[in-house]
């Protein structure tokens, strides 16, 4: 009985984040997001799982890493359904969801080719004029990108 | 308003508007004075715009303001290789105001960002455009009496031309009813129209001119450009149903009139020159007084 379930824990983390339901495309956008690539932590991550809800789905398990909404809520428009799991000792000891913020820097390409972010040294910032089907405004050139235009960085 | 940078149509709520028109009002009485006089204007043409420049030049001029800048053309770059953000901040240093022009769309927003002093966008791109926007809203309202209720045909290239855009913008503050005429290649794009849904503002789209004009308090004209069109064929086959000829004008109203953000190239026949309906020219002079109306209360030296 208690080999079971060590077993079922080899995968598992003793204290950390789980990010759950990632859209597969996306999971490069949320490590990019988060820069995970830049930090010690032990990451795990899988991918191209099935997911009941919708397509293949992605995971990311990292170690000893908890993160503040702001940091978190930056993942929202690459996955919008992502399911958070603050693990404890290796129990679940809180579920939460990402929410889109109404502003934020940087994440996503203007989808403008003419606006300066695409031509000059300048930052990307963005009004989120919709949040069900994400569309974001450009603080500078004040053109749309929705859902289906949006490139990650 | 004070201190305040000029760059999208939205910076300024309905009451602003009203206010700049206002002032504008008084300049016409009186377009000469001295109030610019320890003050120095910089003029920033990263592109060309000589009708755009010369009504700026003429504002500042009529108040005693003195005038800085380049116009950048293809041939003679002063300024290339410098970054947008080292130049602004280098110009700030020796003026009083900025006013740029710039092809990039959102380098405006951005200049304002970085500069010292404020920022008066004379045209980012096809992004906006705003003291074009605040000139045809006087000279709409000079002509009509009021902004209140208007019945605004707009004809021509909806789809890419930033007036337009804006235009829009600010009639929907003054609860205006739309008509767009275009081509189906440059029709509204549709942001434009949920955001007359979410007004609860009433708009319709037609294929052409003649049919309600009689209807119109303004008749909008706008330029519908060959390159804005994949098929060349297609361009040939309705550019004519996109002209304003004087025999359209007889079933108008009598107080309608005409505006056009110029330059024009076919798209109102000259025969409506002589209309008394014919408002574009006194538009483009209404430019100057909206203008020093701007400059001065971005400068406080009117409140
Ligand atoms: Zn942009």
């Amino acid at each position: 009985m208690e080999k079971n379930i060590k077993q079922l824990l080899v995968s598992a983390i003793k204290n950390g984040t789980v990010i759950d339901h990632i859209p597969a495309n996306n999971l490069f956008s949320v490590i990019n997001i988060l820069g995970l690539y830049n930090i010690d932590n032990q990451i795990t991550f899988g991918t191209n799982l099935e997911s009941k809800k919708h397509g293949r789905k992605a995971i990311v398990k990292i170690s000893d890493k908890f993160f503040v909404d702001d940091e978190i809520n930056r993942i929202a428009l690459a996955a919008p359904e992502a399911k958070l799991n603050i693990i404890r000792n290796y129990q679940v000891d809180e579920k939460r969801k990402v929410t889109v913020p109404d502003e934020f820097s940087g994440i996503v390409k203007c989808v403008n080719p003419k606006c300066i972010t695409n031509n000059d040294e300048v930052k990307q910032k963005f009004r989120v004029i919709s949040k069900k089907e994400v569309s974001l405004k450009c603080h500078y050139c004040e053109k749309i990108t929705d859902q289906e235009h949006m490139v990650f960085i | 308003m004070q201190n305040r940078s000029l760059i999208s149509i939205n910076d300024y709520s309905k009451e602003e508007i009203l206010h700049v028109l206002d002032l504008a009002g008084e300049f016409e009485q009186n377009p000469s004075r001295d109030i610019l006089k320890d003050k120095v204007i910089a003029t920033l043409f990263f592109e060309p715009s000589t009708r755009t420049r010369l009504s700026f030049e003429s504002a500042v001029n009529r108040l005693g303001g003195k005038i800085i800048g380049f116009t950048d053309s293809a041939s003679s770059s002063s300024i290339k290789g410098e970054s947008l953000k080292d130049t602004i901040k280098t110009v700030s240093n020796y003026s009083d105001l900025i006013v740029m022009r710039h092809p990039i769309e959102g380098s405006a927003r951005y200049a304002s960002e970085v500069a010292m002093v404020p920022v008066i966008n004379a045209g980012d791109g096809a992004n906006q455009h705003p003291t074009q926007t605040l000139l045809d809203l006087y000279s709409i309202r000079k002509t009509q009496e009021s902004l209140d209720n208007l019945n605004l045909f707009i004809v021509g290239d909806l789809k890419y031309g930033r007036t337009v855009h804006s235009l829009i913008m600010a009639m929907a503050h003054f609860n205006a009813t739309f008509w767009f005429i275009s081509p189906k290649d440059l029709r509204i794009p549709l942001e434009y129209k949920l955001f007359l849904d979410q007004r609860g503002l009433k708009y319709y789209e037609q294929r052409d001119i003649s049919d309600v004009v009689s209807e119109a308090d303004i008749i909008y004209m706008t330029r519908v450009q060959k390159e804005r069109f994949s098929d060349p064929i297609e361009y040939e086959r309705i550019k004519n149903a996109y002209v304003l000829k004087s025999n359209m004008l007889q079933d108008t109203r009598k107080t309608m009139k005409i505006l056009h953000p110029l330059p024009r190239v076919s798209e109102i026949s000259t025969d409506v020159d002589d209309s008394e309906k014919a408002y574009y020219f006194i538009q483009a002079l209404n430019g100057v007084y909206t203008r020093q109306a701007i400059i001065s209360l971005i400068l406080g030296l009117k409140n």
